[in-house]
């Protein structure tokens, strides 16, 4: 019989644990750098920290339903970079800030659509896919530049990045804007709950009715979609297109996904964990940096954070 | 006769998060005895088998083996124990030789170089004793799945256990295996071995075992030797309460077109397949494994593409090429193999009920309505009685019995013409088989058009008003409920070649 009682058996610390995760982490984390971390708890450092992790949070949004799906996409590192370059050379050329963000975003939607369709439809594994994809977008974006950075010529364009309402930063706004709606997708749609059905058994979701290829060249499409968006804001927060940048982006955000507790064999996932393993990395980074932690030691402790997050996450689920 | 205990569970119990599986589960098995192990799909078989090979721990009581009291945190040490189980699905490695499986994790070696010579000699003798002709470097994907069940049997042997638990060893393989797999059981109990057999066939048990166990609900009813028992009484303990005809037959009217296909052709099929169910019909498909049962089904549902041929539901044209556009035709298809194409396992009962059905409640086609959802997960829950905490559970914490369930309840939450079932009751226990029969009773009697493929003889004529019966990939014949028996269906579906031998 189905009856609404939740097991009784478990202690409720543990079910706790469970429920809020990396939520209690991340409560952890931001109390004992309030405390501990000398000027982290400052209205400045605060906007510098939501800024430094704005880039990351609006792709890792579709990366979760990339995950989610039981993909991933290794070619966003590439594709932000060659956005931000398309933009700059299109805007400079045609003096039109429409026609440069226009550009961009259409090369994203391309770079994604083909992932999607070579995964989906051609049935060839994404890592192969994205990597061979991320290898020749970033060639692209050096040919289009010239293997120099691009600046832009045009001023009003800065204000995407570099403008604010009510004090924070537009790029933040934006972020918490595509949390919201990225997280309203995943839990209120049909499109969100066929994206963790198509991860958890993709034959089974099949058979259910769902079009397995189309949910995922959506996804794949979107995912390029957001990475050039990130790449706009970021030439315009520079002031340039820069072809050399976001080296390793990919990982960042993969790994704050993973931070969050999304599957990488897929079905598995939620935006408002997602959200805490963005800034579990970002308050990690930052209070790393107030420290004057040398960059070299940083590298070595983020991979080891995320090695404990999935540590910790198997360990959880050792219990039965 | 003083009978030696070789194993014995000491108020064995093991619970999980809302569920207690085995409840202070206590009994012996004797040394050079074959037990049988019985029960209903969520009794407490398989997690007795795990906490015999060490991948569960019990929360309470222990093992005796030997007059010791055990309790293993680790398969390794269930290994050292001389405890052998096999499980029902393969821990073979496709791509290495047969002769590499049966030694793996103890190859002979020196000084960590594999001896290939000793290998083959050491493979040689233990395929021989399973009566396996086949060379020890064949690569064990080229071997049939009978063979790879043979395989796996043998290579739990090759640690010389003398406790060996078999999980469902059959259902996998031919006839003339079983008779192989028997000759071998036997042969272990006269070296003095303890074997527990589980299995939900009562020939099986009622031809081989000398004792049995039966458990209920994780609970211990009844330990006694086979002879004391009918096959009744036994079925009786497992569901706890009489059962008179499982089937639950009663004649219907039907008529009206259902399904009607003609000449469809594709992969897996080696003629043209014609055949019309009625709506209200409950029409069986009968054959052996590989007849082509599964592909038909398959093709009828638009998962596979058919290479030609007419399908008509309700006397209109059914032309579709994927199984959305099936479902939306009012045509279902539940799959023979509902861990790999049934259920998602780490979704909720809830998202696996509503799958299908989600699409068409979502308000403006996008938004998923929560409350429809959440009523509807309880409702069909309530009404196919599936044991569960809460409708929020994961689906992979449920017994398969109620996983089938679920993957029914799926297609009740859709307008349903015409229902294609695909092995509904394999590995299910008899309870919820009769409470399948019932709901398929009721679709027939609402005048959807049933359409049952089954590997049992017995069911497959306990529940079909016709049946069609293949062979070799085509329909050989098809025969009313009056005229079908089991001596007939079986001539029909055996290759041609094997039918003139007999």
């Amino acid at each position: 019989m189905a009856t609404d009682s939740s097991p009784t058996a478990r202690k409720p610390i543990a079910e706790f644990f469970d429920k809020a995760g990396m939520l209690v982490v991340l409560a952890i984390l931001f109390f004992g750098c309030s405390v501990f971390v000398e000027n982290f708890f400052s209205l400045a450092n605060m906007k510098g920290l939501a800024l430094a992790v704005s880039m990351t949070g609006m792709v890792s949004c579709t990366m979760l339903f990339c995950l989610a799906a039981g993909d991933f996409d290794l070619s966003i590192g590439s594709v932000v970079a060659c956005a931000g370059v398309l933009a700059a050379v299109v805007m400079n050329r045609s003096e039109s800030i429409t026609l440069g963000v226009l550009a961009a975003l259409g090369l994203g939607a391309a770079v994604g659509f083909v992932n999607g369709f070579v995964v989906a439809k051609l049935k060839i594994n994404a890592l192969i896919t994205t990597l061979a994809t991320m290898q020749i977008v970033r060639g692209l974006g050096f040919i289009i530049s010239g293997g120099t950075a691009v600046g832009i010529g045009l001023e009003d364009f800065f204000g995407l990045g570099n403008s604010a309402f009510l004090g924070v930063p537009t790029p933040v706004w934006i972020t918490a804007a595509c949390f919201a709606m990225f997280g309203f997708i995943l839990n209120r749609t049909v499109f969100g709950r066929d994206t963790l059905a198509v991860g958890g058994n993709s034959e089974a979701a099949h058979l259910a009715g769902i079009a397995v290829t189309r949910v995922k060249i959506a996804i794949f499409t979107a995912q390029g979609v957001m990475a050039a968006f990130a790449g706009i804001v970021l030439s315009s927060r520079v002031t340039s297109g820069q072809p050399n940048t976001s080296q390793g982006f990919e990982l960042e955000v993969i790994s704050a996904c993973v931070l969050g507790g999304v599957s990488l064999t897929g079905g598995v996932g939620s935006m408002a964990f997602v959200i805490a393993g963005v800034l579990i990395m970002g308050i990690v980074q930052n209070a790393m940096n107030l420290m004057n932690v040398a960059t070299f030691y940083q590298y070595v402790a983020r991979g080891l954070i995320l090695l404990a997050a999935v540590l910790f996450d198997r360990w959880k689920r050792r219990k039965p | 006769m003083t009978a030696i205990s070789a194993l014995g569970f000491d108020h064995v119990s093991m619970e999980f998060p809302g569920v207690k599986a085995l409840n202070d589960v206590s009994f012996d098995v004797r040394a050079g005895s074959i037990h049988a192990l019985m029960g209903e799909n969520g009794a407490g078989k398989s997690t007795l088998l795990k906490i015999l090979s060490g991948a569960y721990t019990p929360s309470d009581g222990a093992l005796v083996i030997g007059g010791e009291r055990k309790v293993f945190t680790d398969t390794a040490h269930a290994l050292a124990a001389g405890i052998a189980v096999i499980y029902q699905e393969l821990h073979l490695v496709p791509e290495m030789s047969a002769a590499e499986n049966l030694f793996l994790g103890h190859l002979p070696q020196r000084f960590g170089v594999v001896n290939r010579r000793a290998l083959a000699a050491a493979a040689r003798k233990q395929l021989d004793f399973i009566g396996e002709d086949i060379d020890p470097w064949t690569k064990l994907g080229q071997l049939s799945l009978g063979q790879r069940q043979m395989v796996e049997i043998a290579k739990a042997l090759t640690r010389g256990a003398r406790i060996i638990a078999f999980d469902e060893p059959t259902s996998s393989l031919s006839d003339r295996e079983v008779r192989r797999l028997f000759t071998i059981i036997r042969e272990l109990k006269s070296r003095g071995c303890a074997i527990i057999y589980v299995t939900h066939r009562m020939e099986e048990v009622f031809e081989l075992a000398d004792r049995i166990t039966i458990l209920r609900d994780g609970r211990h009813v009844e330990t006694s030797e086979l002879a004391h028992l009918t096959r009744d009484a036994v079925v009786q303990r497992m569901v706890g309460r009489k059962l008179a005809d499982i089937y639950n037959y009663t004649p219907r009217a039907h008529g009206g077109t259902g399904l009607v296909a003609e000449g469809v052709c594709g992969p897996g099929l080696t003629e043209p397949c014609s055949f019309a169910a009625e709506a209200g019909e409950i029409f069986g498909f009968f054959g052996l494994i590989g007849a082509g049962r599964s592909e038909l089904m398959k093709l009828l549902f638009g998962a596979t593409a058919k290479s030609a041929g007419r399908v008509t539901v309700g006397g209109k044209p059914f032309e579709i090429d994927s199984p959305r556009e099936a479902i939306e035709a009012g045509v279902v298809l539940c799959p023979e193999d509902r861990k790999k194409e049934g259920v998602i396992p780490v979704r909720s009962v809830l998202e696996n009920i509503n799958l299908s059905a989600r699409r068409r409640k979502a308000r403006a086609g996008v938004l998923i309505d929560e409350s429809w959802e959440q009523s509807n997960a309880k409702e069909r829950c309530a009404q196919l009685r599936v044991k569960t905490p809460s409708v929020r559970q994961l689906i992979r914490n449920l017994s398969g019995g109620n996983q089938q369930k679920v993957i029914l309840s799926r297609w009740l939450s859709e307008p349903v013409k015409v229902i294609l079932l695909d092995e509904p009751t394999r590995g299910i226990d008899v309870g919820a088989k009769s409470e399948i029969y019932v709901i398929m009773q009721d679709l027939a009697r609402s005048g959807v058009c049933v359409i049952v493929v089954s590997s049992e003889l017995p069911e497959v004529l306990g529940v079909s008003d016709r049946i069609a019966v293949m062979r070799q990939g085509k329909i050989a014949a098809i025969l009313d409920r009056a005229d079908a028996n089991e001596e007939k269906l079986l001539k029909l579906a055996l290759p041609l070649e094997t039918a003139r031998a007999s």
